[in-house]
């Protein structure tokens, strides 16, 4: 094992920890309510590891709905995932199936942009992948067992303007798209597709991935542009 | 709790299926030259995807209480972080000045 890799994943775990924990409490806090102990509010928190999920379920658990209709819900909400797992894939492909099977096991929104992000710029670095992912799920479950535990509805953890660390790590993420043609169309007609059906489809989340979907498939519609004008070519080949 | 068992398990493996299977399949065989072309632009379409409402449609409070309402906090504090970004081509200062621009909004309107 290298821990040393392992270790410099927390570098990149930083903003995800950070934007993490207070959403992560809040979950613990609304997971009491629902009738949960700490113990199963952080056993969720590890093993589904989904917040907008996480979320849906303990409201829904409150309102009383069964646990087929909470499951059902929880897989339409984490479908997108399908396609960030699909994305990851051309990177990860040699690294065998355990591996890949404890990896996929810590896919979230987040450790999907930052691991693309990673992966296209330093290249698919095990040690670092596991340890970026570690940290952040450790951050996720130890969150929500605090929330569990000692939360009130009063706690205010967005003050430091904490709640902005997510929202600012996926600008930093996508900036770099915005500087080729293809990745700005991908990026606008995606963003203003999701918009769009947001409030239509059911607060299900399946807008993330009609939408995602749609501004893939536009961008590589786009004719090829001449590679000579910009140089952002380590984001377009990836 | 034979119940939140029961809850968090099935939860658990529909969660998980859709993050594996897809590696799991494309893995063992090459890909055509238009997948990867397309999903080389998954990226910026997700990113934004999961941005625009972040941005555009955040709320503060419980929904069905009176305090929950619109909340234009989140598309303000974008402005510098895609400034910063924009201009210096540095992740944490892009992270750094939308936390900043959040924390000065937050300790304005408490």
């Amino acid at each position: 094992m290298d821990i040393r890799g392992f270790c410099s994943g927390l570098r990149y775990a930083m903003p995800i920890m950070l934007g993490y924990f207070p959403v992560g409490f809040a979950y613990g806090v609304l997971a009491v309510k629902a009738g949960l102990s700490p113990f199963w509010a952080g056993m969720m928190s590890f093993f589904v590891y989904a917040g907008s999920a996480q979320f849906i379920a303990v409201g829904m658990l409150v309102a009383g709905a069964s646990v087929p209709a909470i499951v059902l819900v929880t897989f339409v909400v984490n479908l997108r995932h399908l396609l960030m797992s699909a994305a990851l894939t051309p990177f990860v492909r040699t690294w065998g199936v355990p591996a890949q099977a404890w990896f996929a096991f810590e896919l979230t929104d987040e450790s999907f942009a930052m691991n693309l992000g990673r992966f296209s710029t330093r290249g698919a670095f095990k040690p670092e992948t596991f340890g970026m992912n570690f940290f952040a799920h450790i951050t996720w479950v130890t969150a929500g067992v605090l929330g569990a535990a000692f939360g009130s509805t009063g706690s205010n953890l967005e003050a430091f303007g904490l709640d902005f660390a997510l929202a600012g790590m996926f600008v930093a993420l996508l900036l770099p798209w915005l500087r080729t043609q293809r990745g700005l169309a991908a990026a606008l007609v995606a963003g203003g597709l999701s918009l769009a059906l947001a409030e239509g489809m059911g607060g299900q989340r399946l807008h993330v991935l009609v939408a995602a979907v749609a501004g893939a498939t536009v961008a590589c519609l786009l004719p090829e542009k001449a590679p000579a004008k910009e140089q952002d070519t380590e984001h377009t080949n990836a | 709790m034979p119940d939140i068992l029961l809850l968090i398990a099935g939860m658990t493996l529909v969660t998980y299926l859709p993050r594996w299977l897809p590696m799991l399949l494309l893995s063992s065989r090459p890909l055509p030259g238009w997948l990867t072309r397309w999903l080389s632009m998954v990226a910026p379409a997700i990113f934004g995807a999961l941005l625009a409402p972040a941005l555009f449609l955040a709320h503060t409070g419980e929904p069905g209480t009176a305090s929950y309402a619109r909340d234009y906090s989140y598309l303000i504090a974008a402005v510098p972080a895609f400034a910063a970004g924009w201009y210096f081509r540095s992740f944490l200062a892009t992270i750094a000045a939308g936390m900043g621009a959040m924390a000065l909004l937050r300790f304005f309107s408490f």
